[in-house]
């Protein structure tokens, strides 16, 4: 190994492949093969955090960022004056296996920019991942970018030795994308996401005949927004999100905080504040409509086309829609209870357990872990205390608000400021 | 009652079987339990008389099996909990164990009670610990082709950690070594034994060179810990966020911290 030239790739190539947030090495099933290296855990591991506070999952490594689009959000387009550098193909399976062995990675993220065309760039990709499964016996997890663009064989190919494909579709509106990215089709993003769909759904069929079938990208695909660089709105975002869970059966949908990192007049400046609350407030809402049953439509619409910033969605929509409550917990169905804000699926399950038992109580429910700051406003249990007063929205989000903290309400406030 | 018996102390040798047996004893012959000891641990109760339990593995297994037929996940809950060695963590498990035989809602726990709840968190804690060490696990590879690892858990989470890695490093010989409790687990390309070291040193990472290691596996360190920094958002920066993920006390054994040390 040439270790200060490998050193020198590895800082670049890493560098650039940062502001791809999936690092999830989760929802695969793969196991060790005839006593080869590895498995996928079905939980995913994080082996370490950044210090940013992020999952290091997987070593997320760009093949190279030589590219010939000049996407404004990107940090390594054809304009901008950065380093260079490419792996060579063996140099990556190397460097994997060797991080694998010693068990600081789950796997690899293998991404690249565009050189030559669409096709010639995910053909090394998918050779990297064959490599590794044919030559290497590895078993780990391997998450691959489809290249917008790529054909259709390359992308079949792909989902035989990848456990998750993504298309960053990185800009949520049409129009967004024609302003940043001229040089892409909405297109180009939404054909390989579209084949390697129908092959899932095609191998999935299979398998229920033919048992031994083999794995077809068997942690799914995700893709990526990014959030707050061409002045979308939550609704606009969310919808977005909801089309590629419905349409692709997207496992995932990440939402990235615009970090600056380029001078254009068409976005954000450099050092402007990073929107992490909004990012947060997405996934949130991203939960509630995944695990939470509620509709996009009653959390964003006409109305309300942007998201809360100083309570959280569920908080919101219930302080909107009073008239569902106070809920009692000893008899709601789970649907119900779910809905209430300051209960988690968690807590809500542990509630439909305990409550074979015994009615419960305000203390019961403490224990638990029902954060009662907020519920204790929206739900009865087998208690004769509870908010009898008739309290409008404002009062109640007031109450809640002085009694409790945010982790972003320091930031709020100066936002506030800033408005006032 | 009218023939209410002496409460009793039982005394076993540390291990799951043992304890596993006492429960059983205490079964078989109805003992009113005042607590359950490891052995040398002697602190009886000033009124209690007590009892030394024999390791028996076919008495343990009948109640192994017993708990589990009622409910996988309280058999999980009773071994991650063990393994927590909290001080009286003996008796709440009997408590417990004593409760779910008693249910006749068949495999529901009750959440709402006290000890059920407190079991059941402390499993988790066991369980986000063993977890943990999965993650944290940093082999280094040693001149006898050996990948080894010393770890510093809060609880004796090798028993459970071991079939993970097993079924992960099917085909390289490892060895994970208990700093604090003096034995590891090491797979022979084989099978895993248990086996105790005399370490004369705790390798913690490249800070600490040793002649047991090739240069190449400092070169390894080196490309993670570049890798490390060179991934995280210096405009995001959270220390706190970043701690509450990767707890101080584990940062001397990761070679990515080991400048923060």
């Amino acid at each position: 190994m040439n270790f200060e030239r490998i050193r020198e790739k590895l800082n670049i190539l890493a560098d650039a492949a940062k502001y791809d947030v999936s690092c999830a090495s989760s929802g695969s099933d793969r196991t060790n093969k005839s006593q080869g290296l590895g498995n996928a855990s079905k939980m995913g591991i994080c082996h370490s955090y950044t210090e940013d506070g992020r999952c290091i999952s997987l070593l997320k490594i760009l093949l190279t960022n030589h590219c010939i689009f000049d996407c404004a959000y990107c940090v390594t387009r054809k304009s901008n004056d950065v380093q260079r550098a490419a792996f060579k193909i063996q140099e990556v399976v190397d460097l994997t296996i060797n991080f694998y062995r010693r068990n600081y990675i789950e796997g690899l993220f293998l991404s690249s920019g565009i050189f030559k065309n669409a096709d010639y760039t995910m053909e090394r990709l998918v050779t990297v991942a064959k490599k590794l499964r044919e030559e290497e016996n590895f078993n780990g997890y391997i998450h691959l970018k489809s290249i917008p663009g790529a054909s259709d064989e390359l992308m079949y190919e792909a989902g035989l030795y990848a456990d998750r494909l993504s298309v960053n579709i990185e800009v949520p509106t049409i129009s967004g994308l024609k302003l940043l990215a001229p040089d892409k089709k909405h297109e180009d993003f939404t054909k390989p996401m579209l084949k390697v769909k129908n092959e899932i759904v095609r191998y999935k069929a299979e398998r229920k005949i033919i048992k031994s079938t083999p794995k077809y990208a068997p942690a799914g695909q995700s893709t990526q927004m990014i959030v707050g660089a061409s002045g979308e709105t939550d609704k606009d975002i969310m919808y977005s999100a909801v089309h590629y869970y419905k349409n692709y059966q997207m496992r995932r949908v990440y939402y990235s905080g615009y970090v600056p990192v380029a001078d254009d007049m068409r976005l954000p400046a450099i050092g402007s504040q990073v929107t992490m609350l909004r990012e947060n407030r997405l996934y949130q809402t991203d939960w509630l409509l995944r695990f939470y049953g509620f509709a996009i439509n009653e959390i964003l619409n006409k109305e309300h086309p942007n998201l809360d910033m100083d309570v959280d969605p569920k908080l919101s929509w219930a302080l909107r829609n009073l008239h569902h409550f106070p809920v009692d917990v000893n008899s709601a169905d789970k649907a119900l209870l779910a809905r209430i804000p300051g209960i988690g699926m968690r807590s809500v399950d542990k509630i439909l357990k305990a409550r074979r038992f015994r009615k419960l109580n305000w203390d019961h429910l403490k224990k638990i872990g029902v954060a009662l700051n907020r519920a204790q406003y929206f739900m009865v249990c087998d208690s004769r205390h509870w908010e009898r007063r008739d309290l409008d929205a404002e009062k109640i989000k007031g109450m809640i608000l002085q009694t409790s903290t945010g982790k972003f309400r320091n930031q709020y406030s100066t936002q506030l400021s800033l408005f006032n | 009652m009218s023939t209410m018996k002496p409460s009793k102390t039982l005394i076993y040798d540390g291990s799951f079987n043992g304890f596993l047996t006492a429960v059983f004893v205490a079964f078989d012959e109805k003992i009113n339990v005042a607590d359950i000891q490891k052995n040398g641990q002697g602190q009886n109760g000033l009124f209690s008389e007590s009892e030394t339990i024999f390791t028996h593995v076919e008495k343990a297994k009948r109640v192994w099996n017993g708990i589990r037929n009622k409910s996988h996940n309280a058999i999980a809950n009773v071994y991650f909990a063990f393994l927590s060695e909290t001080e009286g963590v003996e008796l709440m498990l009997y408590t417990y164990i004593q409760k779910l035989m008693a249910t006749t809602l068949g495999k529901q726990m009750d959440y709402s009670d006290g000890i059920v709840l407190f079991i059941d968190q402390l499993a988790k804690k066991v369980g986000r610990e063993k977890h943990r060490m999965e993650a944290f696990v940093r082999f280094q590879l040693t001149k006898d082709d050996i990948y080894f690892a010393n770890i510093e858990p809060d609880f004796d989470v090798l028993p459970l950690i071991s079939k993970h890695f097993r079924n992960r490093y099917a085909d390289q010989q490892w060895l994970i070594y208990d700093v604090k409790r003096k034995y590891g687990i090491y797979y022979n390309l084989d099978h895993v034994e248990m086996v105790s070291l005399n370490l004369k040193e705790i390798h913690f990472n490249k800070i600490h060179k040793s002649d047991a290691f090739l240069n190449e596996e400092y070169d390894y360190q080196t490309l993670w810990n570049d890798y490390f920094k060179s991934t995280g958002i210096k405009s995001r920066i959270n220390p706190k966020l970043h701690t509450q993920h990767v707890p101080k006390r584990y940062w001397k054994y990761l070679s990515e911290k080991k400048e923060a040390v």
